[in-house]
């Protein structure tokens, strides 16, 4: 009349299995898909869910079903049964895993293959990570090269936004100009780290419009939770169109469309170029500049920059553009009082011209006036 | 004149002095040398670099623990062996050089719970500044340095030596011996150890901050990071030699000292996890202490191995590292698992089942964990034909892991199962474990990993193994040996409160990150976006509790330990020999060497015996081995 143990758990297991599997593969694990490697990964993590839960479901069943059945009773001092093994079942639970983890392996294999393949007719696109932004270089006509990562090119332009054509492969060459950052859009499923000194690369194809963000994944100092960059999967005329404007002049050397055409001299436009510049730059990743939009707290806060460029100035014998200057391309030099030294990037005096630099100290100067 | 005697003696007197000797010597040297070079003779980083050399040399110096050492070397007659320097009679006793294994141990238990409970309060102020998206209590330095220590102390001062401390209190005699091989490196080994937690403490207090790199300490971020990077690498190095000194130790006693008649197949399956786990230490340990070498150098002397524009490599970093933490998780996992094995036959009443595949896999897992560094690189740029040979190789660990896992249900089945506290622990440890290698069998297969890597999941996946699995195991096997050790029974229900209790709250706080982490939260990071505020909030909460369960284990430890009822010599009726001398043993261990006749978990065969003390050799023994092993014999 009473059932076989083992048969009582094998249904009980099986039952728990099914109601596991159901469970798990209801939960909305993943953000929604972007592109095409999406799909074939999500489908394998439904797989290893498939697999999981009924390894699980064995371990506690046999755990609590051997707790409830084998509970010793108060008082009891006897023994188990002397049982010291059995190589048959111990050859079943090495092969069985052995022959799933190989499967799985191999499945893994052949999902990475494809979702890696090179695609026809890729736009290649430079991935530029550095503390604590993200800069991205097309090629101006059309699908040529835009020169290598992170260089210069006379076919080359660099946003900092990423916008991709909807349908279009694109080859990401990615690079780092400082330290290790690692570049994921989450709704691609795709990463790979930005490693200095090295040029490394992802392949994918977007399949959904819409906006997403760039998250940098390996720890790259202190302003590594700011480094953010927004992406925009668009339309093959949007995108064509978003190249086009581009690769016009940036803002800042346009001719002032209205305004300051008195005594001004080009200041609106210095002042213009000045706030592309920060934005561009990824500044707002660790300072405040409400005029900006930006929030972060890493950095002493710019919207307080005229009184404190005046004040540390003074201690410095400078005037409030040179502190502020020296403060973008020597900022070793010296650090407010209150903030780490050494994690504002000794980088920008390179990166940026005189020129720039002016443009940007005015810009800071002008809207900073707390 | 009694002052002047007290300098001289080995103590604490002499430990001051020796640290004032040391920062003097340490400041002069580099004063000097900067002298001659025509350089600024204070440089901040260049002293704090030497003086964490030679203060700490000053430091064991003076507290004696090379005395004996020295006198042999410089041909001084050494002082002839009084024993004065073994067991423990007052407190003060634990906190002097001592070679006594079992006071080692409980030296080792109790620093190590020490800096359990200060990466532990780290990790509630990492929760309280997650709770809500937005900054909130600590500056993005801190936040950087509380996840870089607390990560480091737990893997480098908790989880690593406690076990080390477990095992050096419980091995010695669990084979029969008097104490470990070489008991004044035992003690050293201890010393070494509270130099590296007070260095990576201390470097809170360093300009500009603790280390913030992650425990991992990626190149080239922390080649260029202040000053309390440094400590992170030298902190690294003591542990290390107190780890490798230990697992050498470990080695020759396991080697060498076991009883008469214990051949390697009737040693207990915590001799084993030992044995396994210092060859690992043994082998892997100095790539770490290479890593952070590399990295001292190109900090301190500008070296350029990790410096591009000079033609370093970064991911030579990496390489190194991973070779050395990859195993070091198995490190941390082997001796949980020969903690377990004695717990659940012991408290199921059961031979643990198929003893001899149990050992064979843990071999397995040493050999396996060398080949499989390379899957925490996986999204790291390395040449990408290296990624599936380590996926495979990776997968295939979960096959000896399975042997073990279904080893130890098997014991379960039709044992008498009592579920005293330590069995709460072992019965936790195995079903959180099992979730911890699906999640790390996940993690393994490369497109899925490319998407998680360095997400919350992957920090889901290391609480599940790592605390789900190793600490479960600790609290077990402290639970289990807490008899012995302090000859006081711990009181049960507040043990299985702790239990309960920290089961649930563990789920709570470390399931969710699963979730957030595939949905797209990175790890390591103080602020997020408002769509995982939701979840963050619940971790946060469930994870103050969660904190909150560690003081029960306290207060059951601390009050039983003084007030709690005497312990029996073997209150759970084991077989193994630990279990057959006095609460706590005597002195020496073993006041007659036992002669081991069987395997050690003989439950339910009549009449069976693990070792016996009088003169009573049975003739299986003749020989010491070749006795047939005790496995298949259904």
């Amino acid at each position: 009349m009473r059932k076989h143990p083992i048969v009582q758990m094998l249904t009980i297991g099986l039952v728990a299995s099914l109601i596991g599997i159901a469970i798990v593969l209801n939960i909305n694990w993943f953000p929604k898909s972007a592109d095409t490697a999406a799909h074939p990964i999500d489908t394998l993590y439904d797989v290893l869910l498939i697999c999981s839960v009924p390894i699980f479901v064995l371990v506690m069943t046999v755990a609590i079903y051997s707790v409830v059945k084998f509970r010793a009773r108060p008082g009891d001092m006897s023994d188990g049964a002397p049982i010291h093994g059995n190589t048959r079942l111990e050859i079943v639970w090495v092969s069985i895993p052995f022959v799933m983890v190989t499967a799985l392996a191999v499945y893994g294999w052949v999902v990475l293959n494809n979702v890696e393949a090179k695609k026809p007719d890729e736009r290649v696109i430079n991935v530029v990570g550095q503390q604590f932004t993200w800069h991205f270089q097309y090629a101006k006509n059309g699908k040529g090269s835009p020169g290598p990562c992170g260089g210069t090119g006379p076919n080359q332009v660099t946003t900092n936004v990423l916008e991709l054509k909807d349908n279009e492969p694109v080859h990401f060459q990615i690079c780092s100009k400082d330290v290790i950052h690692s570049f994921w859009v989450p709704e691609f499923r795709l990463k790979e780290d930005a490693v200095p000194g090295k040029t490394t690369s992802i392949r994918l194809k977007p399949n959904r419009v819409g906006h997403y963000t760039v998250v940098c994944t390996e720890l790259c100092g202190l302003g590594h939770s700011t480094m953010r960059s927004p992406v925009a999967v668009v339309s093959d005329q949007e995108f064509t169109a978003w190249l086009q404007r581009q690769t016009q002049p940036a803002p800042g050397a346009a001719p002032p469309a209205s305004g300051g055409g008195g005594g001004g001299g080009g200041g609106g436009a210095d002042l213009a170029q000045g706030k592309q510049l920060f934005t561009a730059n990824g500044c707002g990743g660790c300072h405040t500049l409400a005029d900006a939009g930006a929030n972060g707290t890493v950095g002493p806060d710019l919207d307080k920059l005229a009184s404190a460029a005046s004040k540390f100035g003074k201690q410095l014998n400078e005037s409030p553009v040179q502190y502020v200057t020296q403060s973008i391309e020597k900022p070793e030099a010296f650090t407010v009082p209150g903030f780490p030294k050494g994690v504002m990037p000794s980088t920008f005096g390179q990166q940026l011209t005189p020129q720039q630099i002016a443009a940007l100290v005015k810009y800071l100067l002008s809207v900073g006036k707390g | 004149m009694a002052v002047a005697a007290k300098l001289r003696a080995p103590g604490w007197y002499r430990a001051v002095l020796g640290i004032l000797i040391g920062f003097g010597f340490g400041f002069g040297l580099v004063v000097a040398v900067r002298a001659l070079y025509g350089w600024e003779v204070i440089n901040t980083d260049a002293i704090t670099t030497v003086e964490l050399i030679t203060v700490p040399f000053g430091f064991l110096f003076g507290i004696g623990a090379f005395d004996y050492w020295f006198r042999w070397a410089s041909g001084a007659p050494t002082i002839p062996e009084d024993h004065s320097g073994h067991g423990a009679t007052s407190w003060r006793d634990y906190f002097r050089v001592n070679t006594d294994h079992k006071v080692i141990g409980l030296q080792y238990i109790c620093t190590t719970f020490f800096f359990f409970v200060a990466g532990g309060l780290m990790a509630m102020l990492m929760r309280a500044e997650l709770a809500a998206p937005g900054m909130q209590f600590v500056s993005p330095n801190t936040f950087n340095g509380l996840f870089s220590v607390h990560a480091s102390l737990m893997i480098f001062l908790f989880i690593i030596p406690v076990f080390a401390g477990i095992a050096n209190y419980v091995l010695p005699l669990m084979i029969g011996a008097p104490d470990m091989a070489f008991p004044r490196l035992n003690a050293l080994s201890f010393w070494l150890l509270p130099i590296a937690g007070i260095m990576m403490l201390a470097s809170f207090f360093a300009p500009g901050g603790s280390f913030a790199t992650g425990w991992t300490a990626y190149a080239p971020l922390s080649t260029d990071t202040p000053l309390g990077q440094t400590f992170f690498s030298m902190a690294v190095q003591f542990a290390g030699a107190s780890s490798v000194a230990t697992a050498l130790n470990f080695l020759v006693t396991i080697i060498t000292m076991r009883a008469p008649g214990m051949t390697f197949w009737r040693m207990p399956l915590l001799a084993w996890a030992n044995f396994t786990t210092s060859l690992l230490v043994v082998i892997a340990t100095p790539f770490i202490a290479g890593s952070q070498f590399f990295l001292l150098l190109d900090r301190a002397l500008h070296t350029n191995f990790f410096n591009v524009q000079a033609g370093g490599d970064i991911l030579m970093y990496q390489h190194v590292f991973w070779f050395y933490s990859h195993p070091a998780v198995y490190i941390m996992m082997l001796p949980g698992f020969g903690i377990i094995s004695e717990v659940i036959s012991t408290h199921a009443r059961k031979p643990v089942f198929g003893y001899r595949m149990m050992a064979f896999s843990l071999m397995a897992i040493v050999v396996l964990g060398f080949t499989v560094w390379a899957h925490h690189m996986f999204v790291s740029g390395m040449f990408p034909w290296l990624r599936v040979p380590m996926m495979m190789t990776t997968m295939l660990i979960a096959v000896p892991t399975g042997i073990k896992i279904f080893s130890w249900l098997a014991t379960l089945w039709r044992g008498v199962i009592h579920l005293t506290t330590p069995m709460l622990f072992a019965l936790g440890f195995i079903t959180m474990f099992t979730l911890g290698g699906i999640s790390g069998v996940m993690l393994a297969v490369i497109p899925f990993d490319i998407h998680v890597s360095d997400t919350y999941f992957v920090v889901a996946h290391i609480h599940y193994v790592l605390f789900g699995g190793s600490v479960f195991t600790i609290f077990a096997g402290i639970y289990h040996w807490f008899p012995k050790m302090t000859g006081k029974m711990y009181d049960e229900s507040l043990g299985r409160l702790h239990f309960w209790l920290s089961f649930i709250f563990f789920n709570l706080t470390f399931g969710p990150m699963h979730l957030v982490g595939i949905d797209g939260m990175p790890r390591r990071v103080a602020d997020y976006a408002q769509q995982y505020a939701a979840w963050n909030a619940i971790i946060s909460v469930s994870a103050f509790i969660f904190g909150m369960t560690f003081f029960i284990f306290l207060y059951n430890i601390v009050t039983s330990w003084r007030h709690g009822p005497k312990a029996a010599a073997n209150p759970w009726r084991a077989h193994t020999l630990e279990w057959q001398v006095s609460s706590p043993p005597p002195i020496f261990n073993f006041d007659e060497v036992p002669t081991v006749v069987g395997g050690p978990y003989e439950y339910g065969v009549p009449g069976a015996v693990h070792g016996v003390f009088k003169e009573r050799v049975p003739a299986i023994t003749a020989g010491g081995g070749g006795a047939p092993p005790p496995v298949n014999t259904e």
